[in-house]
């Protein structure tokens, strides 16, 4: 059986795969991180205060992988789902009766409740044990941001089932937007945007109609919160998530000064 | 039949379960307990008893409570062990009320930083916990509360509340550890694991755990709790109460007390916009990879204060509190529609024109030219405006020559104005609150023509 093992490991196919011998030994077990693309992310050898699980709580890399999930069980449930008037809730109404594998929807949602709820947390750690300070200052900020894109990840996604509770709870939110100052209809200061008496920001133009592509949440808004939801942000986040990592490494490590 | 029934033979053997679950988590404890807490010299006339009795004893009960849940078999209605109806009113008269819900969310948070280094002691903690999962379990037994907190998407923010508290548990117990020995001169106890691992295997295989443990969480919870469909969107039927998704409730409880453009776009602006600001106003080079209280208290206590009491309690209240037009209900209260509360709000210019200057109000007529209107709406409106020039503008400088006198030291004029514009900002929502609950006051400026108002 091993001799077997031991053929396949050096075979040339298994060799072209993975570029480097098995970690068994000191060397190769710092080979592995080099050269594999997913361990990559990682130093060679980290301190070991700074990776014990009651200093670290684990929760930026458990964010990360509730992404990976969402991503996963998203494509899976895009296959299915028709963001359209006719079809958005009966689909979705179909994944919980009848669809095989439904349960996507539900590892879906609870992922995403969870994915809110750890980036807090990631975010507490952080201030907690003050890794924002030198160096890091920016990779912060960029968290922050990664923050906002979770909420409206989740704000987007809310919508989808097309239910009373989606389309209530965007227009409660998206309400607001009306207020903007200068560029909501109902905000201060949105006469002053108007040209010889006509205003530029109407309830047919203004912040909010961005937002929801119509005066009322609608259609349209499935429409343009369906491509939110699946395309634009995750692209974004996905770059974001790689210059965080990246800046991770950069500056020595979770925290501690460089 | 009940058309209203408290308690169903369902959540009866669900408690069974959870009482069951509290109940061998007790056990260990005991087995801690044996292990750790040594001996009583002499208890009811006999030597030497191990302190962990009381805790296996504890834990028996809890066992006999999970079998009284598990074995039940006749009519729910007559199950004995729940919640006494004086304790939820009680309960009830002092949350369902805005002005008891926030001094009791401040009192707690200010009970938990002076008694830190007295309830991170693990007996202590422990016991805190036991008393909430009590009380969950026995509020449970209750229909109104089951209403609420069983919501499928209210499930996550129990757990948010529990993973928050075991958190600033975990702080604050390093904490401890950590002021002392920086206190001595020594260094912090996450310094002296200094040596170096190789990521393969010490750190790999715990990211491996993680995620097979976290799969199977998130299957488990899955299969037990379907994610909410609610009948088919329609725009005429608008819900009672009609709620944002729950984090961003506390966003929504701003709404109470300010207008939606200061409560939805400019608050939450400053919120983001201050968060980023943190690492470029603390120059506090202390605490930079690793927990301490002591050395960082501002820092600490302002992000504390702005994200335990300011957004956890509020998405709390939000969630569980906040029913049908936006009234506050107790947690074991029936969510009535036609629950009256008289709201007679005033503005600043009112009780200014009205009240003290005993005439009407300054009206711009509506047939002049805009910048005249204008004159008249500030003259209306001049001592709100005023008020809030000096909270902005007057009072930064306040502080930095006398409270904040060593961080304008040391900061420079720009980050201080920042610092101090971010915490007066942080400020404007308990003292709006304080100000609605004593004088009723609505806006501080208030000017509709505009949709202007604070």
């Amino acid at each position: 059986m091993s001799s077997i093992i031991e053929y396949i490991r050096k075979s040339q196919i298994w060799r072209s795969v993975f570029r480097h011998p098995a970690p068994y030994d000191r060397r190769n077990r710092a080979v592995v991180v080099l050269t594999n693309f997913f361990l990559h992310l990682h130093p060679v050898s980290v301190k070991k205060g700074g990776i014990a699980l009651s200093y670290t709580w684990c929760m930026g890399g458990v964010t990360f992988f509730l992404f990976l999930v969402e991503a996963l069980t998203g494509v899976l449930l895009m296959f299915y789902y028709r963001p359209t008037l006719e079809w958005a809730f009966t689909d979705i109404r179909a994944l919980r009766d009848v669809t095989t594998l439904g349960i996507m929807r539900e590892i879906h949602r609870w992922g995403a409740h969870a994915m809110v709820i750890t980036v807090w947390l990631h975010m507490y750690r952080v201030f907690l044990t003050g890794s924002y300070k030198p160096p890091r200052e920016f990779n912060w900020v960029i968290g922050v941001i990664l923050l906002v894109l979770t909420l409206l990840l989740s704000f987007t996604g809310y919508l989808l089932p097309w239910d009373q509770l989606a389309i209530w709870a965007i227009t409660v939110g998206s309400n607001m937007a009306r207020a903007t100052p200068f560029l909501g209809h109902e905000g201060p200061g949105f006469q002053l945007l108007n040209i010889g008496g006509y205003d530029l920001i109407t309830n047919a133009s203004d912040a909010r109609f961005l937002l929801l592509g119509a005066r009322t949440v609608g259609e349209e808004t499935l429409n343009r919160f369906y491509i939110m939801h699946c395309v634009a942000i995750p692209i974004v986040v996905s770059l974001l998530i790689a210059i965080h990592f990246w800046r991770v490494r950069k500056d020595g490590g979770i925290s501690q000064p460089l | 039949m009940n058309p209203h029934p408290d308690l169903t033979a369902g959540v009866i053997r669900g408690l069974g379960w959870l009482y069951l679950l509290l109940a061998l988590a007790n056990v260990y404890w005991s087995v801690r307990s044996f292990k750790k807490d040594g001996y009583y010299e002499r208890l009811f006339g006999i030597d030497h008893v191990p302190k962990a009795f009381g805790w296996a004893a504890y834990a028996s009960i809890l066992l006999l409570f999970a079998c009284a849940h598990l074995v039940f078999s006749s009519s729910a209605d007559d199950f004995m062990i729940r919640l006494p109806e004086f304790f939820k009113s009680n309960v009830d008269i002092l949350i369902a009320n805005p002005i008891s819900y926030f001094v009791i969310s401040i009192v707690i948070f200010v009970a938990m930083v002076v008694w830190r280094n007295w309830w991170v002691e693990p007996t202590i903690a422990w016991i805190l916990f036991n008393m909430s999962v009590l009380f969950l379990a026995l509020s449970m037994t209750d229909y109104d509360f089951r209403q609420i907190v069983g919501k499928p998407d209210n499930v996550p923010i129990v757990a948010m509340l529990y993973l928050v508290g075991f958190f600033t548990w975990l702080y604050f117990y390093k904490c401890r550890d950590n002021d002392r020995r920086l206190a001595n001169g020594l260094p912090p106890a996450e310094k002296e694991l200094s040596e170096t691992v190789l990521t393969w295997p010490d750190l790999v295989y715990s990211e491996m755990i993680c995620m097979v443990l976290l799969t199977v969480v998130l299957i488990l919870w899955g299969v037990a709790l379907p994610a909410p469909l609610e009948e088919p969107a329609s725009a005429v039927k608008t819900p009672n109460p009609s709620k944002a998704p729950w984090y961003f409730l506390g966003l929504q409880e701003m709404l109470v007390y300010f207008d939606p453009w200061m409560a939805g776009v400019v608050l939450p602006t400053v919120i983001l916009g201050g968060l980023m600001a943190i690492p470029y106003i603390d120059f506090n080079k202390i605490g930079n990879g690793y927990y301490v209280y002591e050395k960082r208290k501002f820092a600490v206590l302002t992000f504390l204060f702005g994200f335990l009491p300011l957004w956890v309690a509020m998405i709390v209240l939000g969630t569980f509190i906040r029913g049908p037009n936006w009234n506050m209900f107790g947690l074991y209260e029936y969510w009535d529609v036609h629950k009256l509360e008289v709201l007679n709000n005033v503005n600043l210019s009112d009780m200014f024109w009205l009240d003290l200057m005993r005439q009407p109000l300054p009206r711009p007529d509506s047939t002049a030219a805009w910048y005249v209107q204008l004159v008249t709406i500030l003259q209306r409106e001049w001592l709100g405006l005023v008020l809030i020039v000096l909270y902005l503008v007057a009072l930064p400088p306040i502080m930095a020559l006398t409270v904040f006198r060593k961080f304008f030291a040391r900061m420079g004029f720009l980050r201080f104005m920042v610092l101090a514009n971010l915490i007066l900002m942080m400020w404007s929502l308990p003292l709006k609150m304080a100000l609605r609950w004593s004088l009723n006051l609505k806006y501080i400026v208030a000017i509709p023509e505009f949709f202007f108002n604070i």
